[in-house]
């Protein structure tokens, strides 16, 4: 087969199929930043323009697809997939699309290499181009942020689609014939959006070695627990790339080839985890991330020491795959500390706030993060860097508002223990009463009182939660009820005939009018 | 409208016998979304049919220049495409466009029309023969235009039309990769029997834009005209 093709068409061949296969990439990723992809046309030729087409080189995006084929082509049963998932804040993710770019043994021989092959090449870009426009992920993608973000991941191999549920569709994009194949790029995308939780660290049970290579790390998912919690913003100063927006994460080498990373390219958000012990213990504003799974990139989250201290030193352990109770510390790198915290104890209900919201603007800006934990109900363990937020049971937003939280709620103050100074009591009294107070037990913490979008106005001040449930039930129309409806009624027909020789007065006028309309 | 018979054409003189590929694609949108999904249809076909432009050096070579892409939102429509970045060829879609939206709701019609983008070759005649236009593919889209009582339905229709549109696309790009006939490249004298090399920055291949508009008797608004003027002649 091959002694048909001159040697020069082989090495052209070959490098245009590497080529095609990390255009494709980029071309994939791109389309699912979430942000608008805007190139120029150039009437002289530049000679680096793959295709001829003006598509932008993500160097880590690149760097990804160049690991994953390893020096390979995508050959008969050797496939290049990307694989494109989302993942909420709360940790469940899931798959949406595998793009797949395949090589069967069907050979044109007749086809011309350097020409024709190159631009069928070219024509298939074009279309990627358009129909990673039409799919669901696309739309799923421009939305993506606060609530969820999404992921891609590259392998080289055989083709898994197990993980886009039942029924799902595939796309062909298109086919061009070579000499040595037929190389075939479709999309196999799910319909069935229904969620199923898959959060990390459940099914996790290969180990990882030492995580190498830590970059920036961006991530983009919100709480969505109850707005009784305060929501955490942080913002990543340190941009590796101009637009589009990329942002590389932790690289965890997962299955042998296969990375994961994510996308994200707005403001960060926090997702709050239960940490371990040991972060309180550090005595320091610690972030985390949603634990590691095999198939999934872990959210890692970054954060700088805050303004006023330095980094506490941090040992230097390597991140094991198994999610036990433990606590796992990175590798610090350009002073930055993150770790890699696995969910201890699900009764925890510790989050962050953040009070601070930067843009992402200035390079070399550490990130200037302060934070505040909130307690959650149960827990036993003494928090002396805990403040009072602004409410700290879980849900009292929608708590009657006349109710003094703190001090009136059986769950927080049991009244039959005056004496005892429980250390659950000590610490949600620590700091007297909620509102936006500005108590401080610790430099770095500030309080903030959230108060959600639109959800005050002077004329009614209540919370959204009292707000909804009180117009719930509305009280009925008066004039609905049957007596004053009667009673009007009565008072009509008595003033009726008064109005009919009024009326009857004016008739002339009625016509004239009447004469004017027609 | 010049060139030859919109269908297939037979031999023409020397050349093969070329059929012209014709394809066909309806969508049902509300009178303000008539202008995206027309633009959506033809920017993708025109991205299919584009590249960039030739630049011809000695011995009969020539380099491509690289053509940019970007994306477009539509306001009325839940859904985004992908053009050519050339700022000429989006003018020039965007007033035939234009021209048929004002057909569209102009007297006369019944809210149906269907606008053509024909891609052709030229055949250079002798004189006194003008030349040929021979067309290799055309795509036809046929609109009818629905007009709906309230804000819901047209919330409705955005979505609706948004996955339509999306099934054109893909319906668009099985045509374009069944690499089926295209002109082959011309050289340095015939590239503009080819390709239209007026743009600055991309070179698509010559194309035609017409349209149509039918009227509520379901006849072409020019048959109509003629029977009134047959009627009053003959009064």
């Amino acid at each position: 087969m091959d002694t048909d093709l001159s040697s020069q068409d082989r090495k052209d061949l070959d490098k245009f199929i590497k080529f095609f296969a990390l255009k494709t990439v980029q071309v994939i990723v791109q389309a699912r930043l979430g942000e608008k992809i805007c190139t120029r046309s150039s009437s002289s030729p530049t000679g680096s323009d793959w295709f001829n087409l003006a598509i932008k080189d993500i160097p880590e995006v690149t760097h990804e697809a160049k690991k994953a084929l390893a020096g390979q082509l995508p050959a008969v049963g050797r496939s290049m997939c990307v694989e494109i998932s989302l993942k909420t804040s709360e940790g469940d993710s899931m798959e949406l699309e595998i793009w797949c770019l395949e090589m069967n043994e069907k050979c044109d021989k007749e086809i011309k290499v350097s020409y024709t092959v190159y631009n069928r090449l070219s024509l298939l870009l074009k279309s990627l181009l358009a129909i990673t426009r039409v799919t669901p992920a696309y739309r799923l993608s421009r939305k993506q942020g606060h609530e969820y973000v999404i992921l891609y991941r590259i392998y080289f191999g055989e083709v898994q689609l197990s993980g886009l549920g039942e029924g799902f569709q595939t796309v062909r994009v298109g086919t061009v014939g070579t000499p040595v194949g037929t190389i075939t790029l479709s999309c196999a995308y799910r319909i069935n959006l229904a969620f199923m939780s898959t959060r990390a660290g459940e099914d996790n049970a290969a180990v990882y070695p030492s995580v190498e290579d830590s970059q920036e790390v961006c991530t983009t998912s919100f709480s969505t627990s109850p707005p009784s919690q305060c929501v955490f913003t942080v913002t990543k100063a340190h941009f590796q790339t101009s637009p589009p927006m990329v942002t590389d994460t932790l690289k965890v080498p997962v299955m042998g080839l296969a990375f994961s990373h994510q996308l994200s390219s707005s403001r960060l958000s926090y997702q709050p985890a239960a940490l371990g012990v040991g972060s309180a213990d550090m005595g320091y504003p610690v972030l985390f991330a949603g634990g590691l799974n095999a198939a999934h990139p872990h959210q890692v989250l970054l954060i700088g020491p805050g303004k006023e201290g330095g980094v506490p030193p941090v040992p230097n352990q390597p991140a094991h795959g198994t999610q036990a109770d433990q606590e796992r510390m990175c590798t610090p790198l350009d002073g930055v500390y993150y770790s890699a915290a696995t969910p201890s104890s699900s009764e925890d209900t510790e989050t962050v706030s953040n009070s601070s919201e930067g843009k992402c603007g200035s390079p070399h800006d550490l990130l200037e993060t302060i934070f505040i934990r909130k307690v959650g109900a149960f827990v036993n363990k003494p928090i002396n860097q805990v403040t009072m937020a602004n409410l700290d049971i879980p849900f009292a937003m929608f708590a009657p508002k006349n109710v003094e939280l703190e001090d009136n709620d059986p769950m927080v103050n049991p009244p039959e223990s005056p004496e005892t100074e429980s250390p659950l009591q000590g610490s949600l009294h620590s700091e007297g009463s909620s509102g936006s107070s500005t108590g401080n037990t610790h430099d770095d913490f500030v309080m903030i009182d959230f108060k959600p979008a639109f959800s005050k106005d002077d004329i009614l001040p209540m919370d959204l939660g009292t707000f909804y449930r009180e117009f719930q039930n509305p009280p009925q129309l008066s004039s609905l009820s049957i007596d004053i409806g009667a009673q009007s009624m009565a008072e009509d027909l008595d003033s009726l005939p008064e109005k009919l020789a009024v009326h009857e007065k004016n008739v002339k006028e009625f016509d004239a009018f009447v004469e004017t309309l027609q | 409208m010049v060139g030859t018979g919109r269908r297939c054409c037979g031999p023409s003189g020397a050349t093969p016998a070329m059929n012209c590929r014709a394809e066909v694609l309806e969508v049902s949108v509300e009178g303000r979304q008539v202008e995206e999904a027309m633009l959506a249809v033809l920017h993708t076909i025109l991205l299919h049919r584009s590249t960039g432009k030739f630049h011809y050096k000695k011995e009969g070579t020539y380099s491509i220049g690289t053509v940019g892409t970007q994306d477009v939102d539509c306001d009325f429509i839940d859904f985004a495409y992908v053009r050519v970045s050339s700022e000429e060829l989006d003018r020039a879609l965007r007033k035939a466009v234009g021209e048929f939206k004002d057909a569209l709701r102009g007297s006369g019609s019944d809210g149906m029309g269907q606008i053509s983008l024909e891609f052709y070759q030229k055949k250079k005649s002798r004189w006194p023969f003008s030349d040929e236009c021979i067309p290799w593919e055309l795509w036809t889209i046929k609109v009818n235009v629905v007009n709906l009582a309230n804000e819901q339905e047209r919330q409705i229709c955005r979505e609706k039309v948004g996955e339509k549109l999306c099934e054109k696309i893909i319906n668009i790009v099985e045509v374009m990769n069944r690499h089926e006939y295209l002109p082959k490249m011309p050289t340095q004298s015939e590239v503009d029997n080819v390709f239209d090399t007026s743009l600055k920055d991309v070179q698509p291949y010559l194309y035609k834009i017409s349209y149509q508009i039918t009227d509520s008797l379901g006849t072409s608004v020019t048959t109509t005209m003629r029977r009134l003027i047959k009627d009053t002649l003959a009064l």
